[in-house]
């Protein structure tokens, strides 16, 4: 229970510090926390989640259930980090979890006497009552009692990368079988990615000792690294995970800086592969399995697998006094591996009767005991000190501080069954192999049931090349003349009957094997009710030692073969995958792209405040001087418009150039309403239904030139509407003449309103004689120059209500076409503004938007019924249906409150006066409000039964969420020059 | 997911949108008749297949074409992706 003398893959000359619980050790390069901890004698490094019972160190890989530390501190602090796959680095910090006032003192091992009440579903029987209890004492009781770990709550200070890779051959698993699959694919030019959770290639190689052809098993694995690295088309990812297997996609973790105190700078902590493979071959070994008998999880019982690779591979002694319990050949290596190493082997226990002669002289050359047909019941000690082991009708206690046990090995075949396919039981080697693997997928080795080192290199050289012949590249399978031979002869072996003490099945979840008894008695026989009754399998480590036994004593018990108990479905991921690495870069501002206008740079030098608008950023008002609130930059900006100018920037609609013959007849179709009649020179609005008959946006589209015409739609449905004017195109319509683009990013557009627009225009428009009344009316466009030659679009529009233009350059010139309209409109106080007070402005003349426009209305109840036209367009044959031309369908109006001083709000209901605010007497609701500056009180738009009808009649207007309840007056929704007059001047 | 496009080859799924059930492409007549009911079953109903399925999707991070895909609902398979702008193909 030390350092070895030599041996080992570690570098002695780089010694690392590091501390656990805060006590000062030292290891070196090459080793993990957990084989470091081993070589400095920490047998005890964990409590158990339920009965806080002392656990060591189990396994030597991933499938870790016990060894679970908090790993570094501060806000890089990871829970439940598995100490075996922790590599050390000089510095690092882990803490214990789970324990109360200390890992060696557990004040909560007392739930041990009360193991009666703990047992399956305790939680489901024990704290029923009073039900109260179960908030506020019993839930946060259990939780204190059963965490795993605590999670830094600090903001993770790392970055997470993405990544997509594009492959032939994906090799899972650089052990004999994958590196023979690699090498093969390697050397025959195909594309491969190969990947390994360890950060050495090798496997077991890098553990058992055996010869290929002649050679050290190390030797074939440096000789086969140094070929695979110098292959230009293969590419080698260690310290990577293949954790899941999608529609095509391969997911695989890399850790690409864990092993360091801290990632470089802009070094990413972990990345996430998306790897689209033609081919894969899974090559992900087989996995050591315990057997269940009483104490089989006290410090100092390990798999015998994680022994010897702990002996051999870190040339750190588990135990000065050691005891292997198996059913297997496998084991028995392992015992040579330490006997060999200089660890006292007392005794090797086999629960077969026999085993082969080369075996058993094997022993007999080394000294070692043997006991065939035997078992231990039980261990004893907090930390390991004996065994009882039985055999021929006699218990023997026999004095160990380490236990070695093997029940046979279960191939690592979760990928394959992340497509549904299910495992199929071979009673030969007592394991699941796989069964159907995801298309594409074939499988080699140890995962495949077939551990024998020999075969395991030819299966994953044959799998490499079938897998090319598939895509039409002739491999040549990599030839291996002798390997040691080194089967393993399982023999079923799971459950120790004569255990007087706890046994466990799951060391993570604390399930013991009365718990399955338990479980069995209630009728909880399936196999998945089994798990969710006990928790089963349910850990982080997903039953990786588990599931087997578990699985086995159930089949027992009901006298049903394991096969016929069934498997629970393994899913991904393979191990646990950090949040921060499925959001990799897209988290806090970056979750998605912030989009800017072409004037952006520009509003910002006018001191404007943003407001995010989707994924634009917008520019909300302009505050001027002494402005405290927004509403007061507001107000005095709508009255600059309405009695001067202003300038606001509308780059962010979506903008769509048409072009073809037949663009007309096209939008006659998309719009209710006509279009085909619309001059060149002339922009018209238009109202878009989807089929089903609902209003999908508005905008304005002008007619440029016969074929060629530009759409504005809003901004919210940029997108939406391209896409949907390109599906009736495409395909509704592929006989028409009409091509799209999307132009929306090519111009900046500036909306300027106001009885002075035109004076402004007229000095940044190269012909000012073109933008007269007379020459360009209202709802007129044309495509011109401003400012000394710019190509420019002049649209006469407004949004606002007043004189307006709407005039587009493309993109670039759009900060110079603001500073020449503000250049120009010094004289008359040119003043810009920002979405509040378009929204003020829009409101006053009875323009819907997004809040109108929300999916559910028709053009009816907008009050645009008598635009459409007699001919079909889409969603006309819907929108007549009979619920939606019901006269009493809430429709649009407005509405002012009978005191000037009352405040409206969005959200509230319409009541008639002297009606209860009931659902029955509901008459609509308000969609927008605001106050007005030009009217000096507060404005309404909404839905009200009979809509402009109503005019003139009073309601009440209640909001009961936030008290409010206002008598109103129904008006026309457009309040601000109804007649069109400024408009048009 | 991979979706190989007729226009860009095999591209991520990322890259495009789903539409829905490819009957889309055939929007009824209008005149004709009971066109009420033809349009309630273009726009509402639905079959939900456990197998083929030809549906829509919108390249739109690539060539914008329309695609039709069939696709088993079953294992994600793609059996073919034609163009949904070709009728004779298509349709």
């Amino acid at each position: 229970m030390s350092r070895l003398a030599q041996g080992g893959l570690i570098d002695r000359a780089k010694p690392l510090q590091f501390t656990f619980d805060g006590k000062r050790y030292s290891g070196f390069a090459g080793d993990t926390l957990a084989s470091a901890l081993i070589a400095n004698d920490v047998r005890l490094v964990a409590r158990s989640f339920k009965y806080h019972r002392p656990r060591g160190i189990v396994t030597a890989g991933s499938e870790e259930p016990n060894a679970l530390v908090e790993l570094r501190d501060g806000a890089r602090r990871e829970p439940n980090s598995r100490a075996t796959t922790a590599e050390l680095y000089d510095g690092l910090t882990a803490e214990s979890q789970n324990r109360w006032p200390s890992l060696a003192f557990d004040a909560m091992a007392v739930n041990q006497l009360f193991a009666p009440f703990f047992g399956a579903a305790f939680y489901y029987k024990t704290f029923m009552w009073p039900k109260a209890a179960w908030e506020k004492l019993y839930e946060p009781m259990i939780r204190r009692a059963a965490g795993l770990g605590r999670a830094s709550e600090l903001p993770d200070p790392d970055h997470y990368d993405k990544v997509q890779a594009h492959c032939d051959l994906l090799v899972i698993g650089a052990g004999p079988a994958g590196l023979a699959a690699a090498l093969t694919a390697g050397r025959a030019g195909a594309r491969v990615i190969l990947v390994d959770e360890d950060f050495r290639l090798g496997g077991r190689l890098n553990t058992e000792n055996v010869e290929i052809d002649g050679s050290a098993g190390l030797d074939f694995v440096a000789a086969t690294e140094a070929e695979l690295r110098a292959l230009p088309n293969l590419r080698v990812l260690t310290r990577t995970t293949a954790f899941g297997v999608y529609d095509d996609t391969y997911a695989a973790l890399e850790r690409v800086a864990d092993h360091l105190a801290e990632p470089a700078p802009y070094q990413p902590r972990q990345r996430l592969w998306r790897i689209n493979a033609r081919r894969a071959v899974l090559a992900a070994g087989a996995l050591d399995r315990p057997i269940v008998f009483g104490g089989n999880d006290r410090p100092g019982v390990m798999l015998a697998a994680a022994m010897e690779t702990y002996v051999s591979r870190f040339a750190a002694a588990p135990a000065s006094r050691l005891a292997v319990f198996a059913n297997n050949d496998a084991a028995w290596g392992s015992a040579f591996a330490a006997h060999d190493a200089g660890v006292t082997v007392s005794a090797l226990i086999d629960t077969r009767a026999d085993v082969s002669p080369v075996l058993a002289a094997k022993a007999k050359a080394r000294g070692l005991r043997v006991v065939l047909g035997g078992r231990i019941c039980d261990a004893h000690g907090k930390a390991l000190t004996a065994i009882d082991i039985v055999a021929g009708g006699r218990t023997e206690r026999l004095a160990v501080d380490g236990l070695a046990m093997s029940g046979g090995f279960s191939p690592n075949l979760q990928l394959t069954c992340h497509h549904n396919g299910k495992p199929v039981w071979n009673d030969d080697i007592a394991a699941f192999v796989p069964g159907t693997p995801p298309p594409g997928m074939s499988v080699a080795g140890a995962a495949n049931g077939s551990y024998d080192l020999g075969d395991c290199l030819r299966e994953g050289a044959a799998r490499a090349v079938g897998a090319l012949a598939d895509l039409g590249i002739a491999a040549t399978a990599l030839t291996v003349a002798t390997a040691t031979l080194n089967g393993t002869a399982v023999s079923a072996f799971w459950h120790v009957a004569e255990a007087r003490t706890k046994a466990f099945v799951d060391f993570q979840n604390d399930v013991c094997a009365s718990d399955i008894v338990l479980a069995e008695k209630e009728g909880f026989r399936s196999v998945e009710h089994l798990k969710r009754y006990t928790t089963l399998g349910m850990a982080t480590d997903q039953g990786k030692l588990s599931n087997m036994p578990g699985l086995a004593i159930m089949a027992a018990i009901t006298g049903k073969s394991i096969p016929e108990t069934g498997t629970t479905v393994f899913r991904p991921p393979y191990t646990p995958v950090a949040i921060g690495a499925l959001a990799g870069h897209h988290r806090g501002k970056d979750f998605r792209p912030t989009r800017l206008t072409p004037l952006h740079g520009w509003a910002r030098e006018q001191g404007a405040v943003f407001i995010e608008a989707g994924p634009w950023l917008r520019a909300q008002y302009f505050p001027r001087g002494a402005e405290k609130t927004w509403d007061q930059a507001v107000n005095r900006e709508v009255r600059a418009v309405r009695e001067g100018v202003g300038l606001i920037d509308v780059s962010t609609f979506g903008k769509i150039d048409l072009r073809g013959r037949d663009v007309g007849a096209f939008l006659d179709r998309v719009y209710i309403n006509t279009f085909s009649t619309l001059a060149v020179g002339k922009t018209r609005y238009g109202l878009m239904l989807r089929e089903d008959g609902f209003v999908m946006d508005d905008g304005t589209t002008a007619r440029l030139a016969p074929d060629r015409w530009v759409m504005t739609t809003t901004t919210a449905n940029a997108a939406k509407v391209f896409q949907h004017l390109e599906f009736c195109a495409q395909v509704l319509w592929p006989e028409l003449d009409v091509q799209l683009t999307s132009v929306s990013e090519q111009w900046a557009q500036v909306a300027i309103a106001g009885p002075r627009a035109r004076d402004v225009l007229a000095r940044v428009i190269d012909d000012p004689a073109t933008i007269d009344n007379g020459a360009f009316p209202y709802m007129s466009a044309m495509e011109t120059r401003v400012m000394g030659g710019v190509r420019a679009r002049v649209f006469r529009l407004s949004f606002a209500g007043d004189l307006g233009f709407e005039i587009a350059v493309p993109a670039r010139q759009g900060e110079a076409l603001a500073r020449a309209l503000m250049q120009a409109g010094a004289e008359f106080d040119i003043t810009p503004y920002g979405l509040e007070t378009l929204g003020v402005m829009r409101i006053e003349k009875g323009h819907v938007t997004t809040n109108e426009l929300n999916g559910q209305t028709t053009a009816l109840d907008l009050g645009f019924g008598k635009m459409a036209k007699k001919g079909d367009f889409i969603g006309k044959v819907m929108a007549g249906r009979p619920g939606l031309v019901d006269p009493d369908r809430p429709r649009l109006a407005g509405f002012k409150p009978v005191d000037p001083n009352d405040r409206l709000r969005a959200g509230a209901h319409f009541i008639a006066v002297g009606a209860a605010a009931t659902t029955e007497n509901d008459l609509g609701w308000m969609t927008s409000t605001t106050w007005s500056p030009t009217f000096g009180h507060a404005l309404g738009l909404g839905f009200v039964k009979g809509g402009t009808a109503r005019i003139g009649e009073r309601l009440r207007a209640v909001d009961p969420l936030r008290g409010g309840d206002v008598l109103v007056e129904v008006c026309n929704p457009v309040f601000f020059d109804p007649e069109g007059v400024r408009l048009r001047g | 997911m991979l979706i190989t496009c007729p226009y860009c080859g095999a591209r991520d799924a990322h890259e495009f949108t789903y539409l829905g059930d490819a009957e889309l492409i055939d929007r009824p007549d209008p005149a004709g008749p009971e066109a009420e009911a033809a349009f309630h079953a273009h726009v509402y109903l639905r079959d939900n297949p456990a197998g083929p399925h030809r549906e829509l999707w919108y390249h739109g991070s690539g060539c914008r074409q329309w695609l039709t895909v069939t696709r088993d609902t079953r294992t994600h398979a793609i059996a073919s992706v034609v163009a949904a702008a070709r009728p004779e193909v298509a349709r």
